[in-house]
């Protein structure tokens, strides 16, 4: 029984890891950029949810949504000042430029706000059901089931609206899709805007979940996720879902097992194996050079 | 219809077309023909708007595209089925071809058109729900000229659609193009087979190096004995 209250434990964590992991991967998945900033949007989110549930007083869904909102223009901002006019640079130009965003956004925090840690209000009762002998927090319940919906939502966005064919559509040929009328700028910037408000969520379920946050708490999770998306196979959007909630389970039985000091270890000890034996990840094909 | 006038394209510092012009009247098949890396693709990419002219101007219907983004040439009516298909693989055949009509609010015409591309092109209604990356290059052809009829053009533009397809195929797609224009859309085609595209067109353009060395009706290049050398095979 303990086992199986571990593995929902895991998997509430695994869903925060996807949610953030999905960012990483439809932003890859079109324009073929590794965002090192989004674990920074993730921390933005934390914060936003923050000062709107402990300043304001706002309850858990209002912040919530609230966090994804401001995440969704933060992330378009990102894009339109720093990403954009390096659409036609090479990749590594993109990459180092994505690591200076992340660095200008957590010292530029820190310099606002100051590098304290603060203590997420309490704005979730936390019970403890018992299903069939399983000690359930409601709190990751909620979590899960909240990241559900939200993956559902997405899931639907993606393969029934017109924004999600063309976000497609984009992502597999860039020239194609301008062909049919598709506008590039508008799609790249939903697309940062719906990964960038799923990693507001995350940060805040991080925050009531984990209770401290502070301006460089979206390193680790940020670092982890992009495992999390490499795992699945980047670009593929239920391969994010599927390598978040696996590292997340990892993670949790690592810890279970009592080796909780090599909890962080275990996401790259994945990243290592999956880069040496399988590269294109779980649900990715290999990808074979065109002649 | 379309009137190019003197347009010079770049690629970075290298000159892709040096001083183009060329006509397409409303009705007619015009052809682009010349051989490989003569500047074909370019002029068409040109006119959908991928790439910017550096000097020279590009009249449609009275209105200037030259350097216009793509979707707004979309709009004006002007679609391009590029080299190599491009159809969206990871995509089933009706969500491209929902993709063609990306721009359209008018669902009733939309739905219309539907049903047109799946009469031209039946072997597109059978394969409706299948992923478009596992059709055959035929298959693929005939969706991506569908997916741009879609887009309802006045004129299409069509960029090497007998390329790789078995002799066969290339008669059908032949055929399909002069009914698509005979159903009132205009057409500029660019091919290297030169020998099918001359027998569709009303007009034809030789294209060489980026510039334009021979034009006029297609039967009389047909005729010409410099174009059968060059781009006929001697035949």
């Amino acid at each position: 029984m303990e086992w199986i209250q571990q593995l929902i434990n895991g998997i509430s964590l695994g869903s925060i890891y996807a949610l953030i992991a999905l960012g990483y991967t439809m932003v890859y998945g079109i324009i073929k950029l590794i965002n090192f900033a989004h674990g920074d949007v993730f921390m933005i989110g934390a914060f936003v949810g923050f000062y709107a549930i402990a300043g304001w007083g706002l309850g858990f869904f209002p912040a919530l949504l609230l966090a994804m909102a401001v995440c969704a223009v933060f992330g378009v901002l990102i894009e339109r000042i720093a990403y954009k006019r390096l659409r036609n640079a090479t990749r590594i130009a993109a990459l180092i430029t994505a690591i200076g965003v992340s660095l200008l956004i957590e010292y530029g925090f820190i310099y606002v706000r100051g590098a304290q840690a603060a203590a997420y209000p309490d704005v979730l009762a936390n019970k403890n059901y018992d299903l069939f002998g399983i000690q359930v927090s409601s709190q990751s319940l909620l979590i899960l089931v909240v990241s559900i919906v939200l993956m559902i939502i997405l899931h639907f966005v993606v393969h029934r609206t017109k924004i999600g064919k063309a976000m497609r559509a984009v992502s597999h040929d860039m020239e194609a899709a301008q062909l049919m009328g598709i506008n590039v700028n508008t799609t790249i910037s939903a697309t940062f805007a719906i990964g960038s408000a799923l990693a507001g969520a995350a940060g805040v379920f991080f925050g009531v979940y984990y209770t401290k946050i502070e301006p460089l708490m979206g390193v680790i999770p940020g670092v982890k996720a992009f495992v999390a998306a490499v795992l699945g196979g980047i670009g593929i959007i239920p391969g994010a879902m599927v390598g978040g909630l696996v590292l997340g389970v990892v993670e949790t039985i690592v810890s279970a097992l009592g080796f909780s000091q090599w909890r962080d270890a275990a996401a790259f000890i994945i990243l290592i194996l999956i880069l040496l034996f399988r590269p294109s990840g779980i649900f990715g094909k290999n990808a074979r050079e065109k002649v | 219809m379309l009137k190019v006038d003197q347009i010079d394209v770049y690629y970075g510092n290298i000159q892709a077309l040096k001083g183009v012009s060329l006509e397409v009247h409303e009705g007619e098949i015009v052809t682009l023909i010349g051989a490989n890396g003569a500047g074909k693709s370019t002029l068409l990419k040109t006119l959908s708007g991928l790439l910017k002219p550096k000097k020279g101007t590009i009249q449609y219907l009275e209105n200037s595209i030259a350097g216009k983004p793509a979707q707004s040439i979309v709009k004006a009516g002007i679609s391009h089925v590029p080299e190599g298909r491009r159809v969206f693989a990871n995509m089933t055949v009706e969500e491209n071809l929902q993709l063609g009509a990306y721009l359209r609010k008018d669902s009733q015409g939309v739905k219309q058109d539907f049903e047109r591309v799946y009469e031209l092109f039946p072997r597109l209604l059978e394969r409706k729900k299948q992923l478009s990356g596992t059709l055959s290059g035929g298959e693929q052809q005939m969706l991506a000229m569908g997916r741009a009829i879609m887009a309802k053009p006045k004129l299409l533009l069509l960029d090497e659609p007998s390329m790789g397809l078995a002799p066969l195929m290339v008669k059908t797609i032949f055929s399909i193009i002069e009914e698509i224009n005979r159903a009132g859309t205009t057409i500029l085609l660019v091919e290297q087979n030169a020998h099918m595209a001359l027998s569709v067109a009303n007009r034809a353009y030789v294209i060489e190096t980026g510039s334009v060395v021979a034009s006029g009706p297609a039967a009389e290049l047909q005729a010409s004995e410099q174009i059968k050398e060059a781009y006929l095979g001697g035949l």
